[in-house]
């Protein structure tokens, strides 16, 4: 799909292949793209303003599970999820501050080279856009990958420390999905912040769509979903029939949202007593014994469709993002 | 003397306007050739084109025998490009850039390391080799350019407007430079709106107007063509009222401005300097000085964008 492109030329030329591999000088981008973004100062404020959160949540989160070490069969997974007045659990934070991250990692990936006046230069060398544009994307996602991951371990780290028990396989296991998870969530918002930076010549410009996207899918689109399934299924009578297909409307709207999808796929991944991300009747859960954990492979099925989902929408802004630079006439 | 880079019927457009129309081009080796024209004319379009990194709407180009739009990594492996306002990232060193240019150009570290050095050497930025982008002058970064051009050991090198926005000194340096690489058989195409500068050191020249080549030659054979010579003699000399018709008498001689007392400024085909100083002789005269003045690209180009006026306002 990424290495074909269009020629607009005559019949005889859009009929050739390109010679070579678009991937020529991939990798010289992604280590060059890497240093740029592990020196820079951007960098180091993400890393301070994460690792200030994460020590804020663990600590308090700790305090709290302190008291019920040993009655909790899944107590490093707490660490995560447990919340604690007036900070949210970790997980909640990392709903808004990866897709933070992830814009101000991409905003100005395109937008910067042109801005600079290096792009010109970049594309008289012998390699194609397609490597570019990918080896961006790739550096970004792996500098995002390295700091996340650089969390999810000092964490990990605290909660040894401050529990003094460590973590089981199936936990480890669970917490490996979930850094996974978290990464594709980044994923999406990197493939969008790199989108904006194609599409807007001033970074400040394109900095602020990607975050007013982000604003957009966190405040207004659970609101505008309720309304839309109000409209589109109201309840005249009553019926629960009625009831539930407007709410069951209203979830299907909702999850167009990148943010309600990593949250139900966190909650499937780190609460194993949880065994449904929808409505389930009463009926349905004759003989279920309520309480008891899901094996891992099961959360994981349960959450398998939103990984997919987040995966599928960053590769649908990439490849928006990389027909419009293809398309691009660079001439400065 | 072999083809380096033909263009045939190249044409660009943009919706209804046309920015380049049904060009024909042909640059042979070790020639350097000045594209000029006023901005907008359309010769930035034109190298775009030439490098692949625009398609044409019609036409062919082949560069080096490659098709740029079929071949784009060889000919860009190629081909050196120097676009106007050349960037660099300025948070890295001359080095570190040319280092990345470098791996996207597949060269080893060692091989990479030593034509680094020697570019940079060459182009006098030894002394700065580690010092960040971000601080280099205009001069320096428009080397910098060229550096990171020679170390690909180009065959053919294209240059957006090299000079513009250098002052003065730097430009003639610049120019010094291109002259340099030209005797070392290096084919160079550069555009210009400067056209003292391209007369300076173009074998070769296009004049470009809305989208169209509309002259292309050597200077003296296009002054030749548009002025009828543009040869301009300076003849100071003593004598009575008969000298000035003397003068405009010897045959070459197109007219005759008197620009002083005892100065006349004649426009001729030629320098005929022998033919003027014989005729001042012969009219009785006292000959004081004489000086003859090539061809100038400006007036050229001033003459012929008048004339097209005219015929312009006559149709």
């Amino acid at each position: 799909m990424l290495a074909q492109r269009s020629t607009p030329a005559s019949g005889a030329a859009a009929a050739t292949r390109r010679e070579g591999s678009p991937w020529t000088g991939l990798w010289a981008v992604v280590s060059k793209e890497m240093a740029d973004y592990l020196s820079s100062t951007r960098m180091l404020i993400l890393e301070l303003i994460t690792v200030l959160t994460a020590a804020g949540t663990v600590f308090t989160a700790t305090a709290q599970l302190r008291e019920t070490v040993g009655q909790d069969r899944f107590l490093f997974l707490r660490l995560f999820t447990t919340s604690q007045e007036p900070l949210p659990a970790f997980v909640g934070f990392l709903v808004f501050l990866v897709p933070i991250i992830a814009i101000a990692l991409a905003f100005d990936a395109v937008n910067g080279e042109l801005n600079a006046r290096t792009m010109s230069r970049l594309l008289a060398q012998p390699i194609y856009r397609d490597a570019l544009l990918l080896g961006k994307f790739l550096a970004s996602l792996f500098t995002l990958a390295l700091v996340l991951t650089t969390i999810w371990l000092l964490i990990a780290g605290l909660g040894l420390l401050r529990l003094g028990v460590p973590p089981g396989g199936e936990e480890t296991a669970r917490l490996l999905w979930f850094l996974l998870l978290t990464i594709a969530y980044g994923a999406v918002w990197l493939a969008l912040g790199m989108l904006a930076s194609i599409l807007f010549r001033q970074p400040a410009t394109a900095a602020m769509a990607a975050l007013a996207t982000w604003l957009f899918f966190t405040v207004f689109w659970g609101i505008i979903a309720g309304i839309l399934a109000q409209i589109l299924r109201p309840v005249r009578i009553g019926l629960p029939a009625e009831l539930l297909a407007q709410a069951q409307l209203e979830q299907a709207l909702s999850r167009l949202s990148p943010n309600v999808l990593y949250t139900e796929a966190t909650i499937a991944l780190l609460r194993p007593e949880v065994r449904s991300l929808g409505f389930v009747l009463p009926s349905q859960l004759q003989g279920a014994i309520l309480g008891a954990p899901l094996p891992l492979g099961e959360s994981i099925m349960l959450g398998w469709p939103h990984m997919v989902g987040l995966i599928a929408g960053t590769l649908l802004l990439f490849a928006l993002g990389y027909v419009l630079f293809q398309r691009q006439e660079i001439r400065a | 003397m072999d083809i380096v880079l033909e263009a045939r019927g190249l044409t660009k457009r943009y919706g209804d306007f046309v920015a380049v129309d049904r060009l024909d081009l042909t640059i042979r080796r070790g020639e350097v050739f000045g594209l000029l024209g006023p901005n907008g004319a359309g010769k930035t379009t034109t190298i775009l084109m030439l490098l692949g990194l625009t398609e044409p709407s019609a036409g062919s180009v082949q560069v080096l025998g490659l098709d740029p739009a079929r071949q784009p990594l060889s000919v860009k492996a190629r081909v050196g490009y120097l676009p106007d306002q050349v960037g660099f990232y300025d948070t890295l060193s001359a080095r570190e850039n040319l280092a990345y240019i470098a791996r996207l150009n597949g060269l080893n570290r060692k091989e990479a390391g030593a034509r680094i050095e020697a570019a940079l050497t060459k182009m006098g930025l030894e002394e700065v080799m580690d010092k960040a982008v971000g601080a280099f002058s205009r001069g320096m970064r428009q080397r910098l350019g060229l550096a990171e051009i020679l170390m690909k050991h180009p065959e053919l090198i294209i240059m957006d407007e090299p000079t513009l926005g250098l002052d003065p000194e730097a430009a003639r340096e610049f120019l010094e430079i291109i002259r340099d690489l030209r005797s070392e058989g290096i084919t160079i195409m550069l555009s210009s709106h400067l056209l003292h500068q391209v007369q300076a050191v173009c074998d070769r020249v296009g004049l470009f107007s809305k989208g169209k080549m509309v002259l292309e030659g050597p200077v003296d054979v296009l002054a030749r063509e548009v002025l009828g010579g543009g040869y301009h003699i300076t003849v100071e000399a003593e004598g009575d009222a008969g000298l000035e018709a003397a003068l405009s008498e010897v045959e070459g001689v197109q007219r005759v401005q008197r620009a002083g007392p005892n100065r006349f400024v004649l426009e001729t085909t030629g320098d005929l300097r022998p033919a003027v100083a014989r005729a001042v002789v012969e009219a009785g005269g006292q000959l004081l000085a004489l000086a003859s003045e090539a061809p100038n690209l400006e007036e050229v180009y001033a003459r012929y964008f008048q004339k097209e006026a005219n015929h312009a306002r006559a149709a």
